[in-house]
């Protein structure tokens, strides 16, 4: 089930560095959402608290909320580690578990929840995440091959498929094309649009073309100076950030003025 | 006249070429060396070996044949390696998962100085340590193991003074431990945050995410480490020397007796001539022999899984 994210008064920290200050959004289920800006402004740094990643690194801590159909991430006894399972996340750089098949990348999640699937039933996750993932063509008769001799395009479809394998409420998405080719930054954005229609999506790209593509929405991220903390400029309709803006500053980044 | 010959910007790296011709000399050279020196160990230890290998049984000062001779020595060779390996792994790879992945960088710097400080204490002092305090310690606990699980062949026997082979392979074990913690902590932390992420983002909790990234990540490595620390504990000479109460071959680990090669040569070698020296230099061809297996076998293992080893 896609669920609605909401963030208020969003403070995030490295350590004393706070680093993006002061977001409220609302994104709606079963929609896609960019972050669009200049490289440092903090999008990679949002998109991860919005699943507890950012806690991962030493140091690193939110001030605020993040509300999931209305829960608090962040509130007591919340455990990360519900949250991620539920807020999936797609890197960078296309990042299958080297040591394991096809198959078992697809698997992996389930594997966590101490779940024992039948033969059958793993078989029918596999296709089904494959599938969904628009790599199950490509890739049905190699199932038991490693993932990591994949292309890197279709090794970024295989860590989609991993992600919708668990059936999470949100997928986030951190630049996932940005070491594809034009071919296989094409097939993700395909998928991408079929995703929408079960799950809420965020996305981090530097693409603006991309980001008018594949987004119903976009929110638009500056920084004042190097040391300043990103903030959440603008955000509205794809196509009112692209063709009228209200602030200037977005005016002048997607017209490429500047960034 | 002198004509000067601008040289063409495509030939201009002759010096660079020379320093790499340099360079792989000098690898082929250290590589090279490494290999003449095996070869002598190894005709040394044959040509030395050869009298006491084809010597009859009544020839030999302990009137068997040498093959009966060395068998009992290497079974107590792998006996003690192994029990100090099955004890000493798990403990290593747990502090050096801890270290690299669990406690807080405050305490695992401090942890981690310690582990490597355990590796310099010459094993001379772990044997005294071993004969003088962990032995006697050890006596009660073997009565103990002995009384409830003496109907098991392995706990028949229970010695006075404690210094048998599982107290040797304990002291084996700790001399190991910080060589396996010590070298699987470095391969634990070049996990790359890539995996490990990839294992967070999908829900896994601390431990689950070491079973799926770090440790298949790290496996061909530990294995390496647990080999040179099998290395070790199969040369190590003096602790065993001081430690166990050498004798004939038993199954009672807690009863004096057995031997190990490294022991049995340091014991023996200053008084031996004759074929009794050509007899110890063939136990030593055998210990070599044997570490020559385990390694191989060690490589079969990491190989075993080169394709989904990530290196592609
Ligand atoms: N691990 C980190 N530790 C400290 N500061 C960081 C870390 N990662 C990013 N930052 C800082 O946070 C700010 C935002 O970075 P980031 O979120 O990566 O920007 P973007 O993804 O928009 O390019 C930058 O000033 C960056 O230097
Ligand atoms: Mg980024």
């Amino acid at each position: 089930m896609a669920k609605r994210i909401d963030a208020n008064d969003l403070n995030v920290y490295y350590g004393k560095f706070l680093a993006v200050e002061g977001v409220n959004i609302n994104i709606e289920p079963r929609s896609v959402t960019a972050f669009i800006g200049p490289s440092g402004c903090g999008k990679t740094t949002f998109l991860r608290t919005l699943n507890r990643m950012h806690e991962v690194l030493p140091g690193a801590h939110v001030k605020g909320k993040v509300l999931l159909d209305g829960d608090d991430i962040y509130g007591p006894g919340v455990d990360p580690v519900t949250v991620r399972s539920q807020v999936g996340m797609v890197f960078q750089r296309p990042n299958p578990f080297p040591t394991m098949s096809i198959k078992e990348n697809v698997l992996a999640g389930f594997k966590l929840n101490g779940k024992r699937l039948s033969k059958s039933d793993a078989d029918a996750i596999v296709e089904k995440s494959l599938r969904g993932a628009n790599l199950w063509n490509e890739v049905k008769d190699r199932l038991d091959k490693p993932g990591s001799g994949l292309s890197g395009g279709q090794q970024q479809r295989l860590c989609i498929a991993r992600t919708i394998a668990v059936e999470p409420s949100v997928i986030l998405m951190d630049e996932p094309c940005s070491a594809l080719d034009p071919i296989s930054t094409l097939a993700v954005e395909d998928l991408i649009n079929e995703l929408k229609n079960e799950y809420t999506v965020v996305i981090v790209t530097h693409n603006m073309q991309q980001a008018a593509r594949v987004s119903d929405k976009t929110a638009f991220f500056n920084i004042a100076g190097t040391g300043k903390p990103g903030k959440l400029i603008e955000y509205a309709e794809t196509s009112t950030i692209f063709n009228n803006p209200v602030e200037q500053a977005t005016e002048d980044y997607v017209s490429g003025r500047f960034g | 006249m002198t004509t000067v010959t601008a040289p063409s910007p495509l030939t201009a790296g002759e010096k660079g070429r020379a320093g790499d011709k340099f360079f792989s000399g000098l690898t082929f050279a250290a590589g090279g060396l490494i290999l003449v020196v095996l070869l002598f160990v190894t005709v040394f230890l044959v040509v030395n070996a050869y009298p006491a290998l084809i010597a009859g049984a009544d020839e030999l000062p302990s009137q068997t044949s040498f093959f009966e001779y060395v068998w009992p020595l290497v079974l107590g060779t792998l006996l003690a390696a192994g029990l100090a390996l099955l004890m000493a792994t798990p403990v290593a790879i747990g502090v050096a998962l801890f270290i690299s992945h669990v406690a807080p960088r405050k305490l695992a710097k401090p942890v981690g100085y310690v582990i490597d400080l355990l590796a310099a204490i010459p094993s001379v002092v772990y044997g005294a340590w071993g004969m003088l305090f962990l032995a006697p310690l050890l006596v009660p606990i073997y009565d103990w193991l002995h009384r409830y699980l003496g109907w098991i062949p392995l706990f028949n026997d229970p010695s006075a003074t404690g210094r048998t082979i599982l107290t040797a392979a304990i002291v084996l074990a700790v001399m190991i431990l910080p060589i396996i913690t010590a070298l699987s902590r470095e391969i634990f932390v070049q996990t790359p945050k890539l995996h490990e992420e990839a294992a967070l983002a999908l829900g896994a909790t601390r431990w689950e995410m070491i079973k799926m990234s770090v440790l298949p990540f790290a496996r061909p490595g530990v294995v390496s480490a647990i080999m040179l620390g099998l290395g070790r504990a199969l040369g190590e000479t003096m602790a065993v020397a001081l430690v166990l109460s050498s004798g004939a071959l038993t199954w009672g680990l807690l009863a004096e007796g057995n031997n190990t090669i490294p022991a049995e040569i340091a014991a023996n070698f200053p008084e031996a001539s004759g074929l009794r020296y050509n007899e110890l230099i063939a136990a030593g061809l055998a210990l070599f022999l044997i570490t020559l297996v385990v390694n191989l076998a060690a490589r079969w293992i990491v190989n075993r899984h080169k394709e989904f080893s990530g290196a592609n």
